[in-house]
């Protein structure tokens, strides 16, 4: 028992272009069942390219070129996610891990419907459904986030963009994955929209149990939601911890810059913006 | 210096109807803003509640279905050259500084254009000292480089200072920031804001603040006018208007922002009963120079939407 449903050892991920950038360097983690796991970091510290690592979704010339990832399935056995090849991995993603990507604005196909994006899931994963039962599953599911089923013939441009986010993570949960990675899923939403999301996502959790990799570059946001937060800093992970470890005793220096970086709304002022500069202040 | 004062600002939509009626939608609908010198006024509202178009508006990318807009008491005219020299005075950051400059041209002229056509500069000489002027005044270094460069080659902090140094050129006296930061990472927010502040102090700007981030808000501006699809809701001085939010919007407003530093804010529609310094009246507050420091609060007893927000509220808290 007590085995961590996901978890990344020493993973390295390269880019290999002329002068190779590594993107992700040397990180391990670990996610449990059923916990909200945040990764936080800023545009180009390597969050997304883990993200993509994990779910195998890394396009050349992105390689992972060290480390392992490790995968709990159902029945206990161990899974190693890098050797997945071909229809195992095909099955893999979406029935084990589903993702959730930044900007749901895109990630929908504009000349279909959202009844029959989302019913193609059940096709594609060889569910013996039929037309009217994948059709009634999909209603189902679009209640479940809390949208009209009359929806399921609207077009992604027919909803907003909190709409749109909605259907993807409804897509996302359609087979009952156990690990839900979302990569900054309310980046381009706003506030009240953003926190009726939230708080969907950790109702679906509380009502399926799955596990989310919640990335995004706002650490106020994943103070409040996260069971445990790694921060990232340049493809490192620099610090991981509770949010209240974190709020209280930082351990890193840019933990205390990002800490710094946004105002309270209604605590006390401020805070100066500084850039960080590692390994001293300017 | 400056004082920007719209009045009464209304614009209509045409939108298409169902059938062959064409329908009317009211983007903005009836809302006052008095900017001062020196001052910045936040103008905060989820998207969809008209902040931009106000805006465009202000800047002239928009006309107005009706309502003043005048600098100092200055009616400014329409018709290209009187535009030309009302956006000499007003000019605007817009939000997306990945699409805000133009990426087939250098820094340089992107810079050197707003100097010419508002004939800030005469020779040569004269427009590389304002070129790094203004490259030192929004901490841009080294100013040569960077001139020399596309956007492409900038982060996106660097590129919202090119456009706020953009916007400085042709020496405005009012700045229009349409969600300055909201395309940035979180980690350089403040530093953008803090240089908007400084800029305000600096040329005694009045700085017109459009966000949905209601902590920068708080913390940057001394006014916010709270909207909600077209209308003013709640207005007042930053502090009066966020630690004692009355509206049930600029309540849920407050409850929905991350703040992981305080309590969660609760929702309680007769909180105005409390306070009876705040005006509540279904009628726009009459703005002039001297009340912007009133808190006021639209009553909602007509308001369909916010009746139906309360009730979705209490049955979450009764089950």
């Amino acid at each position: 028992m007590s085995q961590p449903l996901l978890s990344i050892n020493n993973l390295t991920v390269q880019y290999q272009v002329a002068t190779p950038v590594t993107a992700v360097n040397d990180v391990s983690l670990y996610i449990d069942p059923g916990e909200i796991y945040g990764l936080a970091g800023e545009s180009g510290c390597g969050k997304s390219t883990l993200a993509y690592a994990v779910t195998r979704l890394l396009q050349p010339p992105a390689a992972i070129t060290g480390g392992s990832i490790e995968w709990t399935a159902s029945d206990d056995s161990r899974i190693d996610i890098l050797r997945l090849d071909g229809e195992t991995l095909r099955t893999f993603r979406w029935e084990e891990i589903a993702m959730v990507f930044q900007g749901a604005m895109n990630a929908l196909n504009p000349v279909h419907t959202i009844g029959s994006q989302i019913a193609d899931v059940f096709k594609d994963h060889g569910t013996r459904m039929t037309r009217a039962e994948r059709t009634a599953r999909a209603a189902e599911l679009l209640r479940t986030v809390g949208i009209d089923d009359k929806r399921l013939k609207s077009y992604p441009h027919e909803l907003s963009g909190g709409m749109r986010q909605r259907v993807m993570i409804a897509m996302a949960l359609a087979l009952r994955p156990r690990l839900i990675v979302m990569d900054e899923p309310t980046t381009a939403l706003d506030v009240v929209v953003q926190r009726n999301i939230l708080e969907e996502i950790n109702r679906l959790r509380g009502e399926f149990g799955f596990a989310v990799l919640f990335i995004t570059h706002d650490l106020g946001l994943l103070l409040e939601i996260s069971d445990r937060i790694g921060i990232m800093l340049t493809g490192r992970l620099v610090e991981q911890g509770t949010p209240h470890a974190l709020q209280n005793s930082p351990q890193h220096d840019y933990t205390q810059h990002l800490l710094n970086s946004f105002p309270s709304l209604r605590g006390d002022l401020p805070l100066t913006g500084t850039r960080y500069v590692a390994g001293g202040s300017r | 210096m400056t004082t920007l004062e719209a009045l009464h600002l209304r614009k209509d939509y045409r939108v298409r109807g169902s059938g062959w009626r064409a329908a009317r939608l009211q983007a903005v609908d009836d809302v006052s803003i008095i900017v001062r010198p020196g001052e910045t006024v936040a103008l905060v509202g989820e998207s969809g509640s008209g902040k931009s178009t106000i805006a465009k508006m202000l800047v002239r990318l928009v006309d107005a279905t009706s309502g003043t807009v005048t600098l100092d008491g200055e009616t400014i005219g329409q018709g290209r050259r009187a535009t030309k020299r009302y956006r000499s005075r007003v000019q605007m950051v817009f939000q997306d500084p990945f699409s805000s400059l133009n990426p087939a041209l250098t820094i340089r002229h992107q810079l050197t254009r707003p100097l010419r056509i508002h004939g800030i500069v005469h020779s040569a000489a004269e427009e590389e000292r304002e070129l790094l002027r203004l490259m030192e005044s929004v901490n841009l270094s080294p100013a040569k480089t960077i001139l020399a460069k596309y956007p492409h080659e900038l982060s996106g902090g660097q590129r919202q200072r090119v456009a706020i140094a953009r916007a400085l050129a042709p020496r405005p006296e009012v700045l229009i920031a349409d969600e300055p930061v909201s395309m940035l990472d979180v980690s350089i927010r403040l530093e953008i804001l803090q240089l908007l502040n400084d800029l305000k102090l600096e040329r005694n700007l009045a700085v017109l603040y459009i966000t949905h981030d209601l902590a920068t808000a708080r913390h940057f501006s001394s006014q916010i006018v709270v909207m909600r699809s077209g209308r003013v809701v709640e207005r007042g001085p930053s502090d009066a208007v966020i630690l004692n939010p009355v509206h049930p919007y600029t309540q849920f407003l407050v409850r929905a922002a991350p703040d992981p530093k305080s309590a969660p804010w609760i929702v309680d529609p007769n909180r105005h009963l409390g306070h009876p310094e705040v005006v509540v009246s279904t009628e726009n507050l009459e703005l002039t120079e001297e009340n912007t420091s009133v808190h006021w609060v639209r009553s909602w007893d007509d308001d369909a939407a916010v009746n139906t927000m309360l009730a979705s509220l209490a049955s979450a808290q009764t089950s």
